[in-house]
C-alpha cells in the first residue's frame, strides 16, 4: 500500500506541481530553506570575501571580544579572526556533512535495492549484516572506526557515513521489496532487460522518495556527529578547522572567553535546525499519508456550526425516543464541503425498530454516528438541524451531558468488531468499563455483571472468556461482545451500524436474532443501519431509504418491500435475492452516486434513473407524503404493481 | 511467553557473536602493524617481536580470533598499555559511571518526551502544541556538546548552582546528594535530543491511535475523555513508544561520549576518547565490546517488555 502511494506521488504530474505550492503553505520549511541557503551562500563566497586569513595567528590580539575593531566576532586564543574562521569552518562542516550523507545514501541505497530486488538468501545475508551494524550504539561504532583509522577529518567522515548506512539500507529495502514484486518489474525482466537496467530504470526512480526522506532525516545528524568527532579531537586536525574543532578549542576557554566556543556551536545549531525544518517540509511533500491530513485528532464530539434557522420541535412527536429534524452533516476538507447528510428527518418511537437502508456513501452511517456526535471532527461538522432525545437537543448538549447519555441511554454496535474493540484490554474489562462509566459500583459487582452480560449474549464459559483478548475470539464472538457492551446499561435506544456486515452469512443470522431478541427483552428501540434489504426486512418495523445524503423514501418495512415507489428503492430491492453479497449486486445499478462535494441541484438519482424528465434536474425535489406514514422524494414514483 | 523468552534469548547469541567479530576486527584491521601502533615507531625490534608473539599476531586470523574469544570468556580482555592495568578492570570501573549518567538521561527523556508528546497531540494545532513542537525542533537540532558547555557556563560558572565537572566533589565528597548534584547538568544535557525524538514519536503515535475505531467505541460507551486519552489511546500508543525508547538508549549511550568529555564524567566514553588518542587499542576494544554487549541485552529487555505489553504479538 505504501509502495502504491509512493508510485502515485512520483508518477502523477499533479503531485509534482503541487510541491511548490506546498512549500509556500509550509512557512517553516520555507524558513528552513532560507536559513540553509544563507549558510550555504556564506560557505560558498568565503574565499572571495575580503577576510583575514583564518589560519594566521596574531598573539598580540588574542581573545579579543566580539564587536572589536577589525574583528567583528573577536579573535581566538591564537589571535585568529573568528569571523573568517567561522566562515571557513562552516564551509568544511557543510562539505563534510553533505559528502558523508551522499556516501551513506549511495552505499546504503545500493544495499537496500539489491537486497530488496534479489530477495531470498542475498537479502537475508545483507540485512543480517546491516542488523549487526545497528546492534552497536550509534556513536560507539563511529568511535571504533576512528580508532581503527586514526583521528582525521576524512576518517571521521567515513566513520559517520558507515554508521548511517543501515538507515538507508533498511528504508530502501522495505520499499524495494514491494516494488520488485510488481508487474512492471516482471514485465521489464520478460522483455529482456538486464538486472542492472531494471535496478536503475525501474527500481531506483520508485525508491527515490524514500532515499530523499532518509537523507533529509540523516543529514542533520551527520553534520552534528562529524562536528562532534572534531570536538573530541578525533576529526579535523589543526591547522584545518571545522565548526566542531573550533568548539573543541574554545572549550578550554569557556570561562575567560565564552565567545570562542559558543559562536561556532550556535552556527551548528542554526544550520542543523534549518536542515530539520526543511527536511520536515520535504517529508510532508513526499509522504502522502501525512499530506492527506490523516494525522489529525478527532475531537471528543462532532463540531457544530448550525447556520440556518433551527426547525421548531413538533409537539406531537414528544412521545418519540428520538426525533431528528433537518439534520445536516458535512465534511469540510480544505475549501471543499462534502455533504454527507442533508435535511434528514425521522422519528424513532419507543420499542420499535427503524431501518436506514442505502448503498455505501448514502449518508446512513454518518447520520447514525452524528446522533451522539461521534462523527470525527475534523473533518466532520454538524451544519444544521436538531437531534431531540426525549425532547432534549443533543446537538447543543455540552460534552459532559453527551457523555452521560452515550452508552447509558443511547448505545452503539459498530460494524467491524475486529477494530472496534480495544486490542490491548480483555473483553471483560471493556464491558466493565462500559458499566463503570455510568454507575459507581464496586469492582466485584461490575465484574459479575460483565460476566453475566457475556452469558446473556451466548458466550460459553463467560467467567474464563471475560479474561480473553479480542484477538482470541472469532468475529461472531466479538460482535456478541459488542452487543453485550451496548446492552450493558439497558439503553433506551440502540444504534446498530451494519452490525453483521463483517460476519459470515450463517453467523449473521444468529447475531441478528440475538440483537433483536435482547433489545425486545429490554424494551429498547433499535435504529438499524444496513445496505442489505434482506437483512432489514427480517427485523425492521419501518424503513428509511437514503441516497446521496437524503431520505428518498420512508414507510412501513413491509409496504416498501412489497411496493416500492422510488425508482432507487426498486433497484435496491431487486438486489435482495443475492443475500450476503449485496455490494456486488448493487453495482448492477448503472452509474455511480454523484460526488458528495458536487451534488446536482435536482434529484441526485436522476442521472441513473430511467424515469427522469427535465423537471427532475431542474430543482430540489421535496419529500412529500403520499399515504399514511409513507413519504417519497420523487416526481415520477412507481405506482402499485407497475415498473 | 516462556517459549518466546527462550527463543528471543537464543536470538541474541548470533548478534553477540557478530559484535565480537566486528570488535575483534578493529584490532586486526589497523593499517600497518598493531604492535607498532601500540609501542610507537621507536620500539626496538626485539620488543616488537615479543609483543607480536604476545598478541598472537604471527598466527592466522581465525586462530587469533578463537584465542581472543577464549580469553574473553575467561574475563581476560588483555592489558591496557597506557594505564598498565587489566582492560576489564578499567572498563568495569568506568562502566558504572556511564550507566548512572545514561540511565538518568534515559529516564528524563522518556518521562518528559512522553508528557510533551501527549500534551502536543491532545492539543493538536493549539498553542501548547505549537510551542512544544518548536521546543522539540530546537531540542533535536541542538549539538549536545555545545549545550553542555553553555549550561556549565550558565549554571556552574555564573550561577554556581551545580558543579560542572566530575562525579563527586574532590574533597569531602560522597553521598547520594553529592552525586545527584553532579549528575544534574550532564544528565539534562544528554537527555535533550532524545526527549525531542520521543516527544515527536509520542505525538504522532497518539494522533494515529486517537483515530482508531476502538477510541470511538470508548467514546460511544460514555467513557470520560481524560480516560479515553490516557487509558485507551496512550496505552495503545505506548506499545509503539517502547521500541523507540530502546533505540534512544543506544543514542544516549553513544552520546555519553560527548557529555562525559564536557563534564569530565569518569565513564567509558571519556575513557574511549583518551584511548583512541593514545592508540590504546585493547582498551578501545574492551570498552566498545562491553557497551555494545550491554546494548544488545537492553534491546532484549525492550523486546520482552513490548511483548508483555501487547497480547497480540505471537512470534
Amino acid at each position: 500500500m505504501i509502495q502504491a502511494s509512493w508510485r502515485k506521488c512520483m508518477g502523477t504530474t499533479g503531485g509534482r506541481s503541487s510541491i511548490g505550492a506546498l512549500f509556500v503553505r509550509n512557512r517553516l520549511a520555507t524558513f528552513g530553506l532560507a536559513v540553509l541557503a544563507a549558510i550555504a551562500t556564506i560557505a560558498l563566497v568565503a574565499p572571495i570575501l575580503p577576510l583575514p586569513d583564518p589560519d594566521i595567528t596574531d598573539l598580540a590580539n588574542r581573545l579579543k571580544p566580539p564587536f572589536s575593531a577589525g574583528a567583528p566576532l573577536g579573535t581566538d586564543h591564537l589571535g585568529r579572526d573568528m569571523l573568517a574562521r567561522l566562515m571557513w569552518g562552516t564551509r568544511v562542516s557543510l562539505a563534510v556533512g553533505i559528502v558523508a550523507t551522499l556516501v551513506a545514501a549511495v552505499v546504503g541505497s545500493a544495499i537496500g535495492i539489491v537486497a530488496g530486488y534479489r530477495g531470498g538468501r542475498v537479502d537475508n545475508l545483507m540485512m543480517r549484516g546491516v542488523d549487526m551494524l545497528m546492534a552497536f550504539p550509534y556513536m560507539l561504532l563511529a568511535l571504533a572506526i576512528v580508532a581503527v583509522l586514526g583521528p582525521g577529518l576524512m576518517n571521521a567522515l567515513f566513520a559517520i557515513a558507515v554508521v548511517n548506512i543501515p538507515f538507508f539500507a533498511r528504508n530502501v529495502r522495505g520499499v524495494a521489496l514491494g516494488i520488485a514484486a510488481q508487474e512492471f518489474v516482471a514485465a521489464g525482466r520478460l522483455s529482456g532487460l538486464g538486472p542492472i537496467r531494471i535496478l536503475w530504470s525501474e527500481l531506483l526512480p520508485n525508491v527515490m522518495p524514500v532515499i530523499v526522506i532518509t537523507m533529509s532525516t540523516t543529514v542533520g545528524w551527520m553534520i552534528l556527529e562529524t562536528a562532534g568527532l572534531s570536538f573530541l579531537g578525533l576529526g579535523a586536525q589543526p591547522p584545518q578547522a571545522d565548526l566542531g574543532s573550533m568548539l573543541g578549542d574554545g572549550r578550554k576557554l569557556i570561562i575567560v572567553a565564552p565567545h570562542v566556543a559558543t559562536i561556532p556551536g550556535l552556527v551548528i545549531f542554526v544550520l542543523v535546525m534549518g536542515i530539520n525544518l526543511f527536511g520536515d517540509g520535504v517529508r510532508d511533500v513526499l509522504d502522502p499519508r501525512l499530506r492527506s491530513g490523516a494525522l489529525t485528532r478527532p475531537s471528543a464530539a462532532t463540531a457544530v456550526a448550525r447556520d440556518r434557522s433551527l426547525p421548531e420541535p413538533v409537539l406531537d412527536r414528544d412521545s418519540a425516543v428520538l426525533d431528528v429534524r433537518g439534520l445536516r452533516v458535512g465534511f469540510h476538507i480544505g475549501d471543499e464541503v462534502y455533504r454527507a447528510a442533508e435535511d434528514v428527518d425521522f422519528v424513532v418511537h419507543a420499542g420499535e425498530c427503524l431501518g436506514i437502508v442505502g448503498e455505501s456513501g448514502s449518508g446512513k452511517s454518518v447520520t447514525a454516528l452524528s446522533l451522539a456526535r461521534l462523527v470525527a471532527t475534523p473533518p466532520g461538522r454538524i451544519d444544521g438541524g436538531r437531534v431531540l432525545f426525549h425532547g432534549a437537543d443533543l446537538v447543543e448538549a455540552p460534552l459532559e451531558k453527551l457523555r452521560a447519555i452515550r452508552g447509558e441511554d443511547i448505545a452503539y454496535v459498530f460494524q467491524d468488531p475486529q477494530t472496534t474493540l480495544h486490542p490491548l484490554f480483555p473483553i471483560g474489562e471493556q464491558l466493565a468499563e462500559a458499566i463503570r462509566a455510568h454507575h459507581d459500583l464496586s469492582a466485584a459487582t461490575v465484574w459479575a455483571r460483565a460476566v453475566a452480560l457475556l452469558d446473556k449474549v451466548g458466550i460459553a464459559n463467560p467467567t474464563d472468556r471475560a479474561r480473553a483478548y479480542p484477538h482470541q475470539l472469532s468475529g461472531g464472538m466479538r460482535q456478541r461482545v459488542s452487543i453485550a457492551m451496548a446492552l450493558a446499561n439497558r439503553p433506551k435506544l440502540i444504534i446498530a451500524d451494519e452490525p453483521t456486515t463483517a460476519l459470515d452469512v450463517t453467523i449473521q443470522a444468529q447475531v441478528l436474532r440475538l440483537l433483536d431478541d435482547l433489545r425486545r427483552e429490554e424494551g429498547a428501540a433499535l435504529l438499524f443501519i444496513t445496505h442489505d434489504f434482506g437483512v432489514m426486512s427480517t427485523i425492521c418495523d419501518r424503513v428509511l431509504v437514503m441516497y446521496a445524503g437524503r431520505i428518498v423514501e420512508a414507510g412501513d418495512a413491509d409496504a416498501i418491500l412489497n411496493d416500492p415507489h422510488h425508482p432507487y428503492t426498486r433497484r435496491l430491492i431487486d438486489c435482495v435475492p443475492r443475500l450476503g453479497d449485496a455490494t456486488q449486486a448493487i453495482a448492477a445499478i448503472p452509474g455511480l452516486p454523484p460526488a458528495a462535494n458536487r451534488l446536482p441541484k435536482g434529484c441526485a438519482f436522476a442521472e441513473r434513473c430511467d424515469r427522469r424528465t427535465v423537471a427532475c434536474e431542474a430543482g430540489e425535489i421535496p419529500l412529500r407524503t403520499i399515504a399514511d406514514g409513507r413519504t417519497i422524494r420523487c416526481l415520477h414514483p412507481i405506482t402499485a404493481g407497475g415498473r | 511467553m516462556q517459549a518466546y523468552l527462550v527463543r528471543r534469548f537464543l536470538m541474541t547469541i548470533p548478534v553477540l557473536l557478530g559484535i565480537s567479530i566486528i570488535v575483534f576486527l578493529i584490532m586486526a584491521l589497523i593499517p600497518g602493524d598493531p604492535a607498532m601502533a601500540i609501542l610507537g615507531s621507536y620500539a626496538t625490534p626485539e620488543n616488537l617481536a615479543r609483543l607480536r608473539a604476545d598478541l598472537g599476531l604471527d598466527k592466522p586470523l581465525a586462530e587469533q580470533y578463537l584465542t581472543w574469544i577464549a580469553n574473553l570468556l575467561q574475563g581476560d580482555l588483555g592489558r591496557s598499555y597506557s594505564l598498565n592495568r587489566p582492560v576489564l578492570d578499567e572498563v568495569l570501573d568506568r562502566f558504572g559511571a556511564t550507566l548512572i549518567l545514561a540511565s538518568s538521561a534515559l529516564a528524563l527523556c522518556s518521562v518528559f518526551g512522553m508528557i510533551a508528546g501527549v500534551a502536543s497531540a491532545v492539543r493538536q494545532y493549539g498553542w501548547t502544541d505549537k510551542i512544544l513542537t518548536l521546543l522539540v525542533l530546537v531540542g533535536i537540532s541542538t549539538p549536545s556538546f555545545w549545550l553542555g558547555l553553555v549550561l556549565a557556563l550558565l549554571f556552574s560558572v555564573k550561577l554556581a548552582w551545580f558543579p560542572a565537572s566530575g562525579m563527586l566533589a574532590v574533597y569531602g565528597g560522597g553521598g547520594l546528594l553529592d552525586l545527584l548534584r553532579h549528575l544534574v547538568l550532564p544528565a539534562i544535557t544528554l537527555s535533550v535530543v532524545a526527549t525531542g525524538v520521543i516527544a515527536r514519536l509520542t505525538r504522532s503515535s497518539m494522533l494515529e491511535v486517537l483515530r482508531q475505531d476502538y477510541v470511538r467505541t470508548a467514546r460511544a460507551k460514555g467513557v470520560d475523555e481524560r480516560r479515553v486519552i490516557y487509558r485507551h489511546a496512550f496505552r495503545a500508543a505506548f506499545v509503539n513508544i517502547v521500541p523507540v525508547i530502546g533505540i534512544q538508549a543506544g543514542f544516549v549511550l553513544g552520546g555519553a561520549v560527548y557529555i562525559e568529555t564536557v563534564f569530565q564524567w569518569p565513564g567509558v566514553g571519556r575513557m574511549l576518547v583518551g584511548a583512541i588518542s593514545t592508540r590504546d587499542i585493547l582498551l578501545v576494544q574492551g570498552g566498545v565490546l562491553l557497551v555494545a554487549a550491554f546494548y544488545v541485552l537492553l534491546n532484549l529487555l525492550v523486546d520482552v517488555v513490548q511483548h508483555s505489553l501487547d497480547p497480540r504479538i505471537k512470534t
